[in-house]
């Protein structure tokens, strides 16, 4: 029972970043824009907050939530950026997006690496990490004690990091925003039909660097996670290649949840699951590498499944992938 | 006030490139008034009313709106001053309920409000009477319900002027006749409509005035009650034409295909043709009528071995040795095109079957038979010299023969199309909406076309979109409806209003025969 706990705790830690990166391509992909530079912007988002938060404490910063609040934001900014140099090569000089996505994946990997080892390298201890105080608001529970030491649910609801909740209330904010708000409607209408979005007087362009600019900020709080956090990655500090396609993995789970936010709660659930059970349930005569594969299997499968069910309401935006050209007829 | 015009064009005129698609036109649209808008294909009626629509900005000339000088720069303005255009293809979200569509890119204030939406677009519905249920998907609507919803849309944001692009070149004579009286009520309620078409009797029937475009220049506007079909064919043609299309009587028709319980099933498993059986003889024009979606694809498909048949026969008999039959089902396509069995098929975008878009002419007349010239390195002579043959024979205007055929006209490409059809001397010719946005004068080329394949005994297969036309071209017609077989007519006694009948009518015996 409690080896059960521990994995289900355990999965919820692992989710969260995947959520934060399902959620960003979601939000991109419903626009129509087919971002593939997750796994970059991850890198973007992870490397650039935890340098910010490393300067503030070299600059003798001591205040944990200042160091927070300035990670979180160098974070954002530098995979919102990613981002943005998606959303101008594409949107406004048409690029294609699988080439472009492709291409930040490249671009985030060798710029988190890069700064990552050099600005390790350049301190005395050999690593870029932080203090842990920081290290701790990532990693302890939110809510009081009472509350976390309440049996089994005390464990499963309340013993999670403020990060965990945030990407939570993201989806359900998300949902909210797609389904019942005009902003939101107007917003699909850009991913599944530009133009007629644009004949019934919608910026097009406008809707489409908000939603992916914004997508990949929110991807970013993914590899900010998966940097400060230890349920998921080493935990406050660098490590070469500490995404280790997390990102790919969102892609993936993009299609798997049905370009829904409320359903990708429940699929990088699953996800994160399948990510970590090899430590809770090994099995002797399976190497151990095989639990490395199961989440994409399960990704292909399921695209399987998907393809084959043909529910027309279960399909990609229609123009995922495509760019809009007004005059273009 | 009611005496100013709605809507007043004044010398305008629209130019793209070197080509002059308006040329100092002058029109108005009075309040109250049906006015259709007449010309052949590239006349400048679609671009006219396009500047009203905000679509495009005149290069000269000036637009008034309620007698004050307006410029329409975009769709918004064109909101704004209550003017509303259903466009031709309509833009709609698949995925989205009516409702969804008809409110969005709005900017209103308060809260996002599904059910006052959907009640106002019920009083609307109500109001003109539509019929329409606002929560339904529009990948769930048939084409008139678009359309429906496509009116709404501008009635929603307040249209009082309504430009309608061919609204009827999608729909039966039964939902054209139900169009006709929503726009009658709509007229009663005082707004100002405009229809764009090239439909005689529909001008006819539902106009008040008539506003003719030939090349770009305004002809002239006369009342309809004062005009008749052939002076408005002289206007808008610039000549008298004769009307009729040639139909001689079939010269010793042979049977060549006999098609037996015919049922094929789409992707879904859902009965695209169910039991269709006829036949179809040499030197004869059997015409297929249906509205659009019927199984009309899908059963030229199965006869050139496109299509997967589930069950049924499809027997062919070759003019040289007319007593014996052979099975098409279960051939290749390849096999059934060297029988003599040859589709010309437009699609709705023209160019998405059976031609190449960026190769010239030469190499969309190798796709057929490239490998009759040597499997590897095909020789491209035979290939340019037919090429060469079509452009002179049906007068294709093209710089060369190399120039990728998606940069000639409509009418061009689908003149390459069937003129390859034609060059591999089939014996049993199916083209299926060849004249599919042309002109009348290409149309009558290629009608020309078939009846000179008629008169060499092939058997032609001609699908259709335009029921004068089916009835003026083919010796029988077949009608389908929703798959199946719902008469075979003759094409000489037949009335529009009989074929439109079976064309709606689904699963009621077949009764019709003939009559």
């Amino acid at each position: 029972m409690d080896n059960l706990i521990n994995f289900l705790t355990a999965g919820i830690l692992a989710a969260a970043p995947l959520l934060f990166g399902v959620l960003g391509e979601i939000l991109a992909e419903r626009s129509g824009n087919l971002n593939l530079g997750v796994e970059g912007m991850m890198f973007m988002g992870g490397i650039a907050g935890i340098v910010g938060i490393y300067y503030y404490e070299k600059a003798g910063g001591t205040n944990p939530y200042v160091a927070l609040i300035i990670g979180l934001v160098c974070s954002l900014a530098c995979a919102g950026l990613g981002a943005l140099i998606f959303s101008v090569l594409t949107i406004t000089l048409r690029a294609n997006q699988n080439v472009t996505g492709l291409a930040l994946t490249m671009f985030g990997t060798g710029f988190g690496n890069y700064f990552g080892e050099a600005i390790g390298n350049a301190d005395p201890s050999g690593f870029l990490s932080v203090s842990t105080a920081v290290k701790g608001i990532f990693n302890s529970p939110v809510f009081p004690q009472p509350l976390v030491e309440l049996p089994i649910v005390g464990k499963l609801l309340f013993s999670h990091n403020f990060m965990v909740y945030l990407a939570v209330i993201l989806a359900v904010v998300m949902a909210f925003f797609l389904g019942r708000t005009r902003a939101g409607l107007n917003l699909r209408a850009v991913g599944e039909s530009p133009a007629t979005a644009d004949a019934a007087g919608i910026n097009v362009p406008k809707y489409r660097y908000l939603a992916t600019c914004l997508g990949g900020a929110m991807t970013g709080l993914g590899g900010l996670y998966l940097v400060m956090n230890a349920g998921a990655g080493v935990g406050g500090a660098w490590v070469h290649n500490c995404i280790s396609g997390y990102g790919w993995l969102a892609v993936a789970l993009v299609i798997f949840a049905v370009w829904s936010p409320k359903r990708a709660i429940l699929c990088s659930l699953i996800f994160g699951g399948l990510a970590c059970m090899r430590y809770y349930y090994p099995i002797s005569f399976i190497p151990s590498s095989i639990y490395d594969i199961v989440p994409y299997i399960v990704t292909a499968v399921v695209l399987v499944f998907v393809s084959l069910k043909h529910n027309r309401s279960n399909q990609p935006p229609e123009s995922l992938g495509l760019s809009y050209f007004r005059e273009e007829r | 006030m009611q005496s100013v015009n709605a809507v007043e064009l004044r010398n305008v005129t629209k130019t793209f490139g070197s080509v002059t698609a308006n040329n100092n036109v002058s029109l108005d649209i009075r309040r109250g008034e049906i006015l259709a808008l007449l010309g052949e294909n590239g006349s400048g009626k679609t671009t006219l009313m396009n500047m009203l629509a905000g679509i495009y900005f005149p290069d000269s000339g000036q637009i008034l709106v309620n007698g004050e000088e307006v410029a329409i720069r975009s769709p918004k303005d064109s909101f704004a001053l209550k003017i509303g255009m259903i466009h031709q293809h309509f833009k709609l979200v698949d995925v989205f309920t009516a409702a969804e569509n008809i409110v969005l890119g709005l900017k209103e204030e308060g809260k996002f409000d599904r059910k006052a939406i959907s009640r106002q677009i019920r009083e609307i519905s109500s109001r003109y009477g539509f019929d329409l249920d606002p929560d339904k998907k529009i990948y769930d609507m048939a084409v008139s319900e678009k359309q429906t919803v496509e009116i709404i849309k501008v009635l929603y944001r307040g249209a009082d002027i309504l430009i309608l692009d061919e609204p009827t070149a999608v729909l039966t004579p039964q939902e054209t006749e139900k169009l006709f009286a929503v726009l009658r009520n709509m007229k009663a309620d005082g707004k100002s409509i405009v229809i764009i078409t090239h439909k005689l009797t529909e001008v006819m029937a539902i106009s008040d005035r008539v506003s003719i475009l030939r090349k770009g220049e305004y002809i002239d506007t006369v009342d309809t009650q004062t005009t008749s079909p052939q002076a408005l064919t002289d206007m808008m043609v610039g000549r008298a034409v004769t009307l009729n299309i040639d139909r001689p009587l079939p010269e010793n028709p042979q049977r060549r295909l006999v098609v037996k319980n015919l049922t094929c099933l789409d992707g879904q498993g859902v009965k695209v043709l169910q039991d269709v059986s006829f036949s179809a003889m040499g030197g004869e024009i059997l015409g297929i009528a249906g509205i659009a979606g019927s199984g009309q694809k899908e059963l030229c498909e199965a006869i050139a071995g496109l299509h997967p048949v589930a069950s049924g026969q499809i027997l062919y008999s070759s003019p040289n040795d007319p007593d014996t039959v052979e099975p098409l089902v279960g051939r290749s396509p390849m096999e059934i095109r060297d029988m003599g069995i040859s589709l010309a098929f437009v699609p709705e975008d023209r160019l998405g079957m059976g031609l190449v878009g960026s190769m010239g002419m030469t190499g969309n007349m190798m796709l057929k038979s490239y490998d009759k010239s040597g499997r590897f390195f095909p020789t491209t002579k035979p290939f340019k010299d037919l090429a060469e043959n079509i452009r002179e024979e049906l007068g294709v205007v093209t710089p060369s023969i190399s120039t990728p055929v998606r940069k000639l006209s409509g009418g061009n490409v689908q003149k390459v199309l069937v003129g390859r059809e034609i060059a591999s001397a089939p014996s049993l010719l199916m083209a299926a909406y060849p004249v599919r946005g042309l002109d009348i004068n290409a149309s009558y080329t290629i009608y020309h076309l078939l009846n000179k394949q008629k008169a060499k005994g092939v058997a032609v297969i001609y699908v259709g979109e335009d029921l004068d036309v089916l009835l003026e071209l083919c010796d029988r017609i077949l009608v389908l409806c929703g798959g199946r077989v719902s008469g075979i007519v003759d094409g000489r006694t037949v009335t529009k209003e009989e074929i439109g009948l079976m064309m709606t009518r689904i699963g009621e015996g077949n009764g019709h025969d003939g009559t």
